[in-house]
């Protein structure tokens, strides 16, 4: 092979393999990003059932219901509008009523989140950004009330 | 006192780090041997300055002096010690003083080992080495001063944040710095060797030992924090694709590539611009883990509190070093000569496919990082990039890069026989299709691509083996030939067979407790029995302790085996009272390379309480992977011909046996 042949070798592999992994990038960034919706969202942009998203919101005093085999129901609200989210495994150590809270799961007709992921804010002192962005959003959210920042775990995979 | 002596201390190291930073290249240019000498000295200066200052806040960590505001947020009297110290780092700017502490401890040994480098490329490197250190010491020094005193000393520290409470803080961030920092060097190497315009063979050799140190300490780094992660969050995933995490995978896959490439620039001379190249990047995806991390933009367990003005501080750090990096690349590459010519089909080749698949799969996983803030920034939509993305991207490129390392190793340089090396590896064939048998034979066919997966690692194991019997003869010559050719092999040979089998090992731990891995997650009363996967599990009650710093409720549960005990298992909760946290301490029992996993979920009103239960098959493997993985590295870094400073190799070894050297 001639020096030429061997480059346009090298340049032709190289460029098939990036061809490659951009078709798998877009094709599975197509299929499998999830969206963060606060619950005004949810309610206003009439989203169909079944539809993957994650609500981020505070867990509405008084909403939690604990039932058998583990299951658990609460609304998450913006101050705005409120989302009913059920599920069920064990929740988050700093999951609380009136706490911030990201669910992640499938819409249900009737606007139910069924969630199969529940994540908590991870420090006291701190609150998921994405929830702050929420309650700014509907203007329930004063500044300095709390330091915006997110300590989120308690993931399940 | 000791708090504004540290401070000082970090002020003078940053004034050595400006006389390093330009005098020495004032040398260069001037070729006065005493300027670029100066080098030396100012960077091992600048060590003892900056270990000084970290041993201060050392000191007031252990003391507990709260009228230091970084102490008083991050400590407690009653903590334990050994988080007295570790806590020094698991806060913002303390972790920030950890980082240029190990970035001066590189430059330091440099100055100190680095002996059999010319003056001049030791002078720009130093130079190079100081412009990172003192842009950091900036950093620190104006946003984010650990020192800080409080006009009125509280009694009583606010604690650290009680998930950092675990020993896993003492190790995993050092050594991830340890990694992150050490390809530090490289860059510094790279941008030398572009401002002279000038690069060779002995470029990539003398790189290559700090490259592999740094590869070795961010392997064991990422390893300890994915198990870390496995027992402290409570529901035994071991890997989350967590931007932070992605933060770190990103360097270790540039600089396991750059490893590559440097081998081939140093055996043949070829790839030296693309090997700068990766030199630069690995680097720079270190400041970007670092941007990611430390500026709070992202959602994660690392973030720790932040003011927007560190984000943009090294937002200016990242701009000015990739920036700066890539346009003198731009710039001065054109200078650097093209090196020898090689056929597709060669060990040349083979490595050129690793980090053509290396980058690819770090390109695949910096999307991923990236595209939601991007969008973010763009349109304002908010998006999470989980899991089943970079499964979708990232183990398509990984499985040929796989499959191809047995090839590339049993390749020859210049010109390689593919076929020939097909037939050689016949017994590893064989053991990867033995395995897929196996594996199918028993746990049966609803997993499809799980016997596959532990076939590909056999595969690569038994042609590490094969490898090796290649280089020393074994059966072709006669045993004791053979046995004389292994004591004769060189190091390096025996730490790459090691590596690319430890990569083998974690895969058949992920393929083992992703796809064979039971769970029970149930609420259990006293006296009740569970069974998952052959195992019974009794819970017999709950007892309460207390600890230093916090409340422990423990669950008690008997764990028995064919009617056999064969543990007590004890999951607990842990509750901190200076922050009112609570976090779960899981019970891991190990059964060979495989543990069963029982945390606690909340305990209900009708006394029953939640558990999640977990057997996760050969889930040791993983970690044990990346050991493996790092003691090849520590072999390979051993090898007399690598070793950082060694001359020459010693003359004995090239004349008492010429032809027991394999042929490389």
């Amino acid at each position: 092979m001639t020096r030429k042949q061997r480059r346009l070798t090298l340049i032709g592999g190289s460029l098939a393999v990036l061809g490659i992994a951009a078709g798998l990038v877009l094709f599975a960034l197509k299929d499998s990003i999830v969206f963060f919706n606060s619950p005004t969202d949810v309610v206003e942009k009439q989203l169909a059932p079944g539809t993957r998203i994650r609500v981020g919101g505070l867990v509405e005093p008084g909403s939690l219901k604990k039932g058998d085999n583990l299951q658990v129901s609460f609304k998450v609200t913006d101050g705005a509008h409120e989302i009913g989210v059920h599920y069920q495994g064990i929740v988050p150590d700093l999951f609380r009523e009136g706490q911030g809270v990201v669910a992640e799961g499938r819409l249900e007709p009737g606007g139910v989140l069924a969630a199969d992921t529940v994540l908590a804010k991870h420090d006291e002192r701190y609150m998921p950004r994405e929830v702050v962005d929420a309650l700014k959003k509907s203007g329930r959210w004063q500044e300095g009330e709390m330091k915006a920042d997110a300590h989120v775990v308690g993931k399940k995979p | 006192m000791i708090p504004e002596i540290g401070h000082y201390a970090l002020v003078l190291a940053l004034g050595l780090a400006l006389i390093q930073a330009t005098v020495p290249l004032y040398g260069t240019i001037k070729r006065d041997e005493s300027l670029m000498r100066l080098a030396s000295s100012t960077a091992v200066m600048q060590l003892v300055f900056a270990a000084g200052s970290f041993a201060a806040l050392t000191a007031c960590y252990v003391t507990s002096d709260f009228s230091v505001a970084n102490v008083f947020e991050n400590s407690h009297s009653m903590m334990p010690l050994i988080y007295k110290f570790t806590s020094v780092w698991g806060n913002h700017e303390g972790s920030m003083l950890l980082w240029v502490l190990i970035l001066a401890l590189f430059g330091g040994s440099v100055a100190a080992f680095g002996n059999n480098l010319p003056v001049t490329l030791k002078a720009n490197v130093l130079a190079v080495q100081a412009w990172i250190a003192c842009s950091f010491y900036f950093f620190i020094l104006l946003t984010s001063n650990p020192f800080l005193r409080l006009a009125r000393p509280p009694l009583e520290g606010r604690d650290l944040n009680p998930i950092l409470q675990d020993p896993g803080l003492a190790i995993h961030p050092p050594l991830l710095y340890l990694g992150y920092v050490g390809f530090s060097i490289a860059f510094s190497f790279a941008i030398a060797a572009l401002i002279e315009g000038r690069i060779d063979a002995a470029w990539a050799r003398w790189v290559r030992p700090w490259t592999l140190a740094a590869w070795m300490f961010l392997t064991v780094g990422i390893a300890m924090g994915s198990y870390w992660a496995y027992y402290e969050l409570g529901w035994g995933g071991f890997w989350f694709w967590d931007p932070v995490e992605n933060a770190s995978l990103m360097p270790w896959l540039a600089g396991t590539a750059l490893l590559h490439s440097a081998v081939v620039m140093e055996k043949r001379n070829a790839l030296k611009i693309w090997t700068v190249l990766l030199a630069i990047l690995a680097f720079s995806l270190s400041l970007i883990g670092t941007f990611l991390v430390r500026s709070g933009v992202l959602t994660s367990v690392h973030a720790f509190a932040e003011d927007p003005s560190r984000g943009v501080f090294i937002l200016g750090i990242l701009v000015l070093f990739i920036g700066g990096g890539l346009s003198l690349f731009a710039w001065r590459a054109p200078l650097l000569k093209q090196g020898g010519l090689f056929a597709p089909v060669s060990r040349e080749g083979a490595l050129v496919f690793n980090n053509l698949f290396l980058t690819t799969a770090c390109l695949t996983v910096f999307v991923g990082t990236l595209y939601p803030l991007a969008l973010e920034a763009f349109n304002g939509e908010k998006i999470s990039v989980g899991a089943p993305f970079f499964n979708l991207t990232f183990a398509p490129l990984f499985i040929p890069l796989m499959f191809a390392m047995p090839f590339g190793t049993l390749l020859a340089w210049k010109r390689g026989d593919l076929l020939g090396v097909a037939q050689r590896l016949m017994a590893a064939f064989a053991a990867g299709i033995a395995a897929i048998a196996l594996t199918l034979v028993a746990t049966g066919t609803q997993h499809v691509l799980a016997p596959f997966g532990i076939g590909l690692a056999f595969f690569v194991i038994v042609g590490a083996l094969v490898d090796i019997a290649e280089r020393i003869a074994l059966f072709r010559a006669p045993l004791k030939a053979s046995w004389s050719r292994m004591r004769g092999l060189p190091r390096s040979a025996w730490g790459t067979a090691i590596a690319h089998a430890g990569v083998a090992v974690t895969l058949i731990g992920i393929t083992g407790a992703a796809t064979w891995g039971t769970e029970r997650i149930v609420a259990m009363k006293e006296g009740q029995t569970i069974t998952l996967s052959g195992y019974a599990l009794t819970f017999d009650g709950m007892v309460q302790r207390s600890g230093p710093n916090f409340r422990v409720l423990a669950g008690k549960f008997t764990l028995r085996e064919g009617g056999s005990v064969i543990g007590i298992m004890e999951p607990s909760k842990r509750t901190f009272g200076a922050r009112g946290m609570t976090t779960t301490e899981a019970a891991l029992l190990s059964r060979g390379v495989s543990q069963l996993y029982l945390s606690l979920g909340d305990v209900n009103g009708d006394g029953t309480v939640a558990i999640r239960f977990y057997y996760k098959p050969l889930v040791l493997l993983i970690w044990l992977g990346a050991v493996v993985m790092a003691l090849g590295g520590a072999l390979s870094l051993s090898d007399r011909r690598l070793r950082v400073g060694a001359p020459k190799p010693a003359a004995k070894a090239a004349n008492s046996a010429p032809d027991l050297q394999p042929a490389e």
